[in-house]
Formats: structure tokens, sequence, C-alpha cells
């Protein structure tokens, strides 16, 4: 075998030029363009950047950003909940990689990752009366940690409620079958806005006497808008299971029951896997929208402190701020979900 | 019927009144996938009108081979013509190419949208610019030769795996290539429908056309071929006419082969 | 007796299994049988079912009824003809004397102005983005993907305030605004651009109109005929549309413009003329098509790459160009992949429009929250709020499936 005779490198870095930026007389002109775009927007911006922008109101408000007015003495708990998720986080890829014990160390990881997150907001809770966890209000849970919690019940609220649904639908009692379809339909063509005002108003008009804190309405309101949709993608993952699943089950004499838990759901839920963690994407985005009912979360949060007087107009800084803080989620997320594809070998043949 | 419809469905590839005259000339052409030698300086001539398969276990760079030499695959080192042409990677060169050899792919690649006619008549139609009605009546013409006129206006997704392939030949004919390549065009059909297919590639094969086939089908290759050639791991590492090729293959590895696939 | 033996023998033997000719019957009719277990548990389910979403429904529904009566109010729909009271920023003819009623019907008209044209450019935007995602390009490539890559993993609600608080609401004052070549003015008080009247005296434009749909539509015909004749495919509306262009240019040579440009001039405190952009609806269109582009590219990116690579192959091995490879077998089968995600995006500009709620521009959600406050009337309002936007989805439901039955392929 040889090996493949290559250009020396200036000639090859001339070819690579010449064929993806100069090949023809519309491509050079292209280039031509692009090159003027980039160089307009980043002498713009960079001057706008070190010249007339104040980011003083960043470091200012650094903390407001990342946990609201969660009162400052009990900002230890943050630290506990990060120190535990740096740790589960570290043994979960040194069990991933690891190919000998990684097995058994990713079953004994699956019960510290489920409590991980009740647990977490138990800590953030506190105990009504104790004095060492005195409780917090979930008025005073703000910025970016109101919205990772938001997005976190919401998915697993909605994880459960979308399989129930996804089931019902393809139920075969027409009762059933109707109202889940009718109750996905309806939602699924209704904006998140409407949702979550609708939870915001009616929840006390439907339980009068029971003051529902109103962080747990907007709650309500995500995680019924995110079941509808993670009914359809459970419905795809479910609809995409081969027929002889079920027959080969059912020649086993399984009751329907049982072929549903153990064999049906989970080939359903691993292929929906991908799916759903586009769905955790897209609700981490959504969980902004709380903003239009006055919630703290990261976006209400920046628009207060452009509302406070002293950091008035600084509405560029403020927002690209926060807007680098989602991207960052949202982007290692979905990059996550595609190393995730490629894991499961769910990934298409190109 | 016009002339040049006659001449269309007679004996789409010219009577070999040039016998003895290479139509394809192969010499010592490297290919690399990225840094993975896989076509290792291969070296060959096809005669007008003769029938050449190509065998070798999977990986041996057959397929690759050739998709060179209608320029689907590129080539880095070495010489290919077809037909007088030189494949350089010129734009130009590639047209003329491809305008005289005809493929059939092992997944048929029929169009999903056009008819079985449409997909027949529209390479005539738009790079031979020829008259609708007259492609039509080629297309017809090819149709009934390959055994399905019936199927005209029906669309692929309608038709059984062997009768797609037919209509594939079919397609690749009405261009009147004078090189046919076939890159395993019976693997991907249920076994009761490769006949129907090595039928068609059988009367094409009489006519007189010339044909590079990548294949399995041994029984085919005995029959028709005027020589095999079997490759393995980038490289020709045999080439005979095919009594002596099954009877007395000279390489170890050419036995080796011959030994897996005849005896299953 | 031996004559039927006789005769049936001649038929091919008695009737019976295997002979051909038992006598067809209908399917009996399926019955329900009483004493089946799984029947009766599947009744009683049902009805259970039924029972406990009625209970729940009815616990609401008297919860709902006390909270309105402690209001003075009852729960009805009698308040769509009560006077609004509120005043309505931009929008169709309306003042404070109308009903709620025309309130929401002016906020449907400012919903379909926004979404329409958010479609409009949105489609636009990711018709580019897509094609240049995949172009040969290397630069024009990067450039798209960081346009999608910045705009799909950032709120959409954020991208909306910043457009408006960060650049609308920067501009400069009306006296200073930012001038496009004297013809399009963007101010904090928002975009005027010029508007297009047609010219008083008409008619002779009418009749050159006429004269040039006419000729064009010959045109058409003549040309299609010539392509019957010589039997060859072609485009005869291209050679129509071109001859209509030449025609209408010719006009313009000889009656000079149909239309007037009323251009927006800066008087002492604002612009005169022209058409005025709100904030508001410049900020909420950007920001939506924008947003709901990147989506779209991605849409078309994915729909032409889904296209089976043989597909392409096999084209090229027939000698095809390139330009025809693409428009006769590449683009045909990408538009069946990617015209139902498309309209779902389309679906998410609609329901994403009711954001305007956060800046302001008054729109269909944002006149109902209004109407909510101002009456008191949550549930109602709520329902046709809700009515307005499920009709919406259904209407594009109806027309994908429509359009899915006419171009799947025949199987």
């Amino acid at each position: 075998m040889r090996v493949r005779p290559k250009d020396p490198w200036p000639r090859r870095t001339v070819d690579w030029l010449v064929k993806n930026l100069f090949s023809s007389w519309f491509n050079t002109l292209l280039t031509l363009v692009s090159l003027w775009v980039i160089y307009f927007t980043v002498t713009r911006v960079w001057r706008w950047a070190t010249e007339t922008a104040v980011w003083a109101v960043i470091p200012a408000n650094f903390q407001l950003f990342l946990v609201g007015v969660y009162p400052r003495d009990q900002l230890w708990r943050f630290h506990v909940i990060l120190g535990v998720f740096a740790v589960l986080t570290a043994l979960s890829v040194a069990a991933a990689l690891n190919r000998d014990f990684g097995r058994k160390a990713m079953r004994w990881l699956v019960t510290p990752w489920l409590l991980f997150l009740p647990g977490s907001m138990f800590l953030l809770w506190g105990l009504p009366g104790s004095e060492t966890l005195p409780h917090v209000q979930t008025s005073s849970w703000g910025g970016l940690t109101l919205t990772l919690v938001l997005a976190a019940v919401g998915i697993a609220g909605s994880l459960p409620i979308g399989i129930l649904l996804a089931l019902g639908r393809r139920s075969s009692l027409p009762v059933i079958s109707v109202f889940s379809t009718f109750f996905i339909e309806t939602v699924r063509g209704t904006p998140l806005v409407a949702i979550i005002f609708m939870a915001h108003l009616m929840v006390p008009i439907f339980l009068p006497g029971v003051t529902i804190d109103r962080v747990i309405r907007a709650m309500i309101g995500l995680t019924l808008f995110t079941s509808a949709y993670m009914a359809e993608n459970v419905r795809g993952g479910l609809q995409s299971i081969p027929k002889g699943q079920y027959e080969a089950a059912q020649a086993l004499g399984m009751s329907p029951a049982l072929t549903m838990i153990l064999v049906i759901l989970p080939q359903a839920l691993r292929s929906v896997l991908p799916s759903i963690v586009g769905q955790f994407i897209s609700l981490f985005k959504d969980t902004s929208l709380v903003a239009i009912i006055g919630l703290m979360d990261l976006l209400g949060i920046a628009r207060s402190i452009t509302a406070n007087p002293a950091w008035a107009g600084l509405q560029a800084e403020t927002f690209l701020f926060i807007a680098i803080i989602y991207w960052i989620f949202c982007f290692a997320l979905s990059y996550g979900s595609q190393r995730l594809e490629r894991m499961l070998g769910l990934e298409r043949p190109s | 019927m016009s002339d040049q419809a006659k001449t269309a469905v007679g004996a789409a590839g010219a009577a070999p009144n040039q016998s003895g005259d290479d139509i394809v000339i192969v010499e010592n052409v490297h290919k690399w996938y990225g840094d993975f030698h896989v076509l290792r300086g291969i070296s060959t001539r096809v005669r007008r009108g003769e029938k050449v398969v190509i065998c070798g276990p999977s990986g041996s760079g057959k397929s690759t081979f050739i998709r060179t030499l209608n320029g689907l695959e590129s080539h880095q080192e070495g010489r290919i013509v077809v037909n007088g042409t030189e494949l350089t990677g010129n734009t130009k060169n590639l047209e003329r190419v491809r305008e005289e050899t005809g493929m059939v792919f092992q997944q048929f690649n029929l169009f999903p949208h056009l008819t079985v006619l449409q997909n027949i008549t529209l390479g005539p139609i738009w790079v031979r610019k020829m008259k609708k009605q007259e492609a039509a009546e080629i297309a017809m013409r090819l149709l009934e030769r390959v055994g399905i006129p019936d199927q005209a206006n029906k669309y692929p997704g309608q038709l059984s795996g062997g009768q797609q392939q037919r209509v594939a030949i079919a397609r690749a004919l009405a261009m009147q290539p004078k090189v046919m390549l076939f890159d395993e065009p019976t693997s991907a059909l249920d076994p009761e429908m490769i006949h129907e297919v090595l039928d068609v590639m059988r009367e094409l094969a009489q006519t007189g056309m010339t044909m590079l086939v990548v294949t399995h089908e041994m029984g085919f290759a005995r029959e028709v071929a005027d020589r095999i050639i079997f490759f393995d791991k980038g490289e020709i590492v045999e080439e005979a006419p095919p009594d002596e090729f099954f009877t007395n293959p000279k390489s170890e590895r050419t036995k080796l082969f011959l030994s897996q696939i005849l005896h299953h | 007796m031996s004559d039927n033996r006789e005769q049936a023998a001649r038929n091919g033997g008695p009737a019976g299994p295997g002979s051909g000719r038992t006598r067809v019957r209908p399917r009996p009719a399926r019955r329900i049988r009483w004493d089946d277990p799984t029947t009766i548990w599947r009744i009683v389910i049902q009805v259970l079912f039924l029972a406990v979403i009625v209970a729940v429904g009815a616990f609401f529904y008297r919860n709902m009824t006390e909270s309105l009566r402690s209001l003075g109010l009852t729960f009805n729909f009698r308040w769509l003809k009560l006077q609004a009271g509120f005043g309505i920023s931009e929008g169709i003819a309306y003042d404070l004397t109308d009903t709620y009623g025309r309130a929401f019907v002016v906020g449907i008209v400012n919903t379909v102005k926004v979404v329409f044209f958010g479609i409009v450019f949105a489609s636009v935007i990711g018709l580019v983005g897509g094609l240049a995602r995949l172009s040969s390009n290397w630069l024009v490539r990067a450039l798209a993907t960081v346009y999608v890559e910045v705009f799909r993993n950032t709120p959409l609600l954020l991208q909306l305030l910043f457009w408006y608080g960060a650049v609308i609401l920067k501009l400069p004052p009306v006296r200073q605004a930012v001038n496009l070549f004297d013809r399009v003015f963007l101010s904090q008080r928002g975009a005027y651009i010029p508007r297009f009247m047609l010219v008083e005296d008409i008619g002779g434009w009418r009749v050159f109109f006429i004269a040039a749909m006419a000729v064009s539509v010959a045109v058409y015909f003549y040309r299609r005929r010539q392509l019957m004749l010589q039997d060859r495919p072609g485009f005869p509306s291209v050679w129509a549309l071109a001859s209509f262009v030449v025609l209408m240019a010719g006009g313009w040579l000889v009656l000079g413009s149909p239309v007037t440009v009323d251009l927006p001039v800066l008087q002492r405190f604002n612009f005169e003329g022209g058409l005025q952009l709100t904030p508001e609806f410049t900020a909420l269109l950007l920001g939506l098509s924008a947003y709901t582009g990147a989506f779209i590219a991605e849409v078309v990116r994915g729909g032409i790459q889904a296209v089976d690579k043989g597909q392409r192959e096999a084209a090229l091995a027939l000698g095809l160009r390139p330009f025809h490879v693409q428009y006769l077998v590449i683009i045909p089968q990408a538009l069946r992949i990617i015209v139902p995600p498309l309209t779902s995006q389309y679906l998410n500009l609609a329901k994403n429009s009711s954001l305007a709620v956060a800046i302001g521009y008054p729109e269909l959600f944002n006149i109902g929250t209004t109407t909510m406050n101002q009456s008191g009337q949550t549930i109602p309002v709520f329902l046709v709020i809700i009515a307005c936007y499920l009709s919406l989805s259904l209407l594009t439901s109806l027309f994908m499936n429509w359009w899915n039955r006419r171009l799947a392929y025949v199987q």
C-alpha cells in the first residue's frame, strides 16, 4: 500500500482556497461580498463593544443573574448542589469510558441521578421552621436557577404524562382515545404564552382557597404544554416498533400490559431519546416566557435590570449576556444529543 | 419510425465492425479514499463488443473501479480513456463520456416522481435533444425488449424489484451508449427475480454491446463473459477467459474466493 | 337425479370446498358478546374514565362560576357586544366606543398582517440560508451556519426584546433618522417607507395593462403550440412572463409611471406622507422572520440532503447537465420532503406572534388579555382566543393532508 501523494504545503493551501472560495466568477463574487459583510459587522460591533457599551452592568448583577434574590447567607446550598453535580458527572464520564466496570458503575449511578433533581429542589426549598435549613420561598428563586428548575421539572413531569397520553391516543377504547387526541391537538394548537397565562389566571379560579405559588403555576403550564409534544414524540417511537415485536411477546403468552412495559416501551423510548433531548432544548428556551407573567427567570431578571433607573438603556449589553448563556446551554445540549445518537447507534446512514 | 429510432432499437451498441479496437483503456490507475489506498495500479483494456465480468470479495474495490469509468468516482493517478475521451476532471470530457456510457445500479435508482416511460425518455429528450414522440417510441420498443411494455405508465413504486431493474436497463439503453456498466445489478433482488434480469443482460450481450459487469452470478459469468477479472484488495489478481478461470485459477487468492463462492 | 349428478360433473364436481363454487356469503355481523369479560371490562373502564372527567370538570366549573359570581358576573359571551373602552395603538378603523368583538377583529387583522409578511420574509431568508448551507463556497457556508446556530439556540422572546429594546428604540430620533437613499427612513418612532399609489388618470395605463396581459397570454399559447409541433419540452410561461415585462416596460417609457411614490418627507415634528411602520410592528416582523428563517433554512437543507444520493448519480450517469439534474430530479423530490415541516414552521410563526404581548403590538393575544382584564371574563375570553388559534391549526392540517395526498408517490 502506498501513501497518498500530497502536494507540498503551500500548494495545498492555494488549491483549497481556489476550490472553496474562488472556483468560479460567481463564487469569487460571493467570497468578496461575504468578506465585506464580515468586515462591516465585526468593526461596527467591536467599536460598540469597546467604546459605547457599559459592561459594568454584568458583574454588578452577576448574582442576580445566577440565583435571583436568593438570600445571601444561604448561597452555600448552591455550592453543595454544584459539587454533587460535578461529582456525579465525573463518575458518569469515568464509567462511560471504562470498559471493565463501566456497565455496573452506570447502574449504581442511576439512583443518585434520579434523586438529584428532587434532592436539589428540596435543599433549595428548605424545611419550614428549621434553623439550619430555613424555608426559602420560590418567589425568591430566580435567574438561571429558576430557568433550570423550570426546565428540569417540565421535562421530568411531562415524560410520564406524555407516555400516558401517547398510550391513550393509541388505545382501542374510543372514549380514552378521543379524549387523549383532543387534549393533545388542543394543547399543540395553542401558543405557549396562552397556556402559561391560563395556568397563571385559572389555577386560582379552579382551586379557590388554596394559594398556589406563582412558580408552581408556571410549572403546571409548562408541563402540560410539553407533555402534549412529548406524547407525539413517544407515539412516533411506538409506531416505529415493528409489529413482530408485539407478536413475539404475545406468542410467549405475555399480557398486553407486560408487553408494553417490558418489550415495547423500552425500545420506543430508546429510539425517541434524541427527540426528548430536542424537546428539552426547546423547553429550556421556552422557560423565558414566564417573564411575561412576571416571574424572575433569567430573562425576567434581565428585563427588570434594564427597567432599573440605575441601569437604564443597557438592553443591548444585558440581553447579549444572557443570550450567550442560553446559547451555551442549548448548543452544548444539542451537541451532546448528537453524541448520544451516535452512541446509541441511531444515527441515520448519510 | 425514423432512422434514428430504428438504429437505437436494433443494436444499441453497434455491430462490432471494428473489433480489436479498444473502447476502454485503463493505465496504472490509483485511487485513495482519504488515506486508504483503494485502487492500486489498475491496468486493463476492453475491446469493442467484449463482455468483461468483474468479481471479487466485498471491499476489493471492484465497485469503485467501475464507477471511475464514468466519472462517478475520481482517480488521483493514472489514465482512463473511454471511447476516445480521457477522463481528466474536465467537465466537458465528463459529460461526453457519460453520454456514451450507460450505468445500471445495484439500487436501481429510478426516479420515483416520474412514470416508467418518463424515466426512460428523460435522457434522450434533455441530453440528445430528441423529439418527445420519437423518444417515446424508442422507450416503448426498449420496454418491449426487456419484456414489460404494459408497465409504461406506472410509477416505479408500483413495480417489483426485477421489473424496476429492467426499466433501469432500458433507461440506460435509451441513450444509445457504446459501453454498458453494471454495478452488481442483481444483488438487491429477491432470488426469484434474478433470472429475469439476467435474461435481459444475456440478450443484450448477444447483440454485440460492450459490457462490464460487476457481479457474484458465476453462472452468468461462465455463459456470457469473454473475460473474467478477479479483484482483491484493490488490485487485479487474475484475468482469464471463463473456462481457464474456473478450472485452472493461477493465484491462491483466486482459488480461495472461488471455493467460498461456488460451494455455499 | 342422474341429470343433476351429470350436471354437477360437467361443472367440475359437486358444490363443496375447493370446487370454486361455494356460494359467496356476506360476513356475519359482529355481535356484542355480553358474556365476554373483556368487553364488560372495556365498557366499565370507559364509563369510569368518563365519570372522573365529568366529576373533575364539574368541580372546576362550580369553582369558576363561584368566583365569577363574586365579581358580579356570569359565564356568557354577551360581553362581545359590550363597549371595549380601551384604545388600540394601530390597526384598522376602531375607537374606544367600539365593542370587544370589534376589538378582536382588529387584533385578528393585525395578527394576519404580521404573520403574512413574516411568512414571506422568513421563507426568503430560509431558502437563501438553506442553499447557502449547501454552497460550495466555504465562507458562505460558514456565515450561514453561524446565522442558523445563533438564531436557533436563543429564545425567541429574548430576540424580540433585543430587536425592540436594543435596536429599534436605539435608533436616532426622528430629526436625525437614518436615511437610506432618501427613500426609507429609520428612527426610534418606527420605519418610514414609500407608499405606492396609482396615479389619478389611470385610464391609459389600464388599457395598456389589458393589452400586455392579452399579448402575453397569446405568446404563451403560441410558444406552447410551437413546442408541440417541434415536439420539444420547454417553458412557455417564461416567454409569456418575458413579453409581459417587456410590454410593461414599454408602457412605462411611453406613458410614464402608473404609480406615484409618496415619499416620506420630514416636516417639523414628524414625517409626512409615505407609510409608517410602528416600532412594535417592525421589531416583531424582524424578530419573527429572523428566528423562523433559521428553522426554515434547516428544513430546506435537510430536504435537499435527504434526496437519495443514488438519484443524483443516476441522473449524472445519463449525461444530464448539473442544472437539469437539480431541476428535473433533485428539486421535485426535495419539495415533497420539505413541505410538511415547512408548514409546521409557518404554524409556529403564527403561534409565536402571540409574543407580541411583550412588546405591545396589538395582535390577537394582546387584545385578548386586555379584554380579559377589562371585562373580568377570563374563561370565555380564553375560549375565544384558543378557538382562533385552533382554527388556524386546523386549516393548516387540512391543507397539509391535501398536499401530502396530492404529492405522495404512487405505491
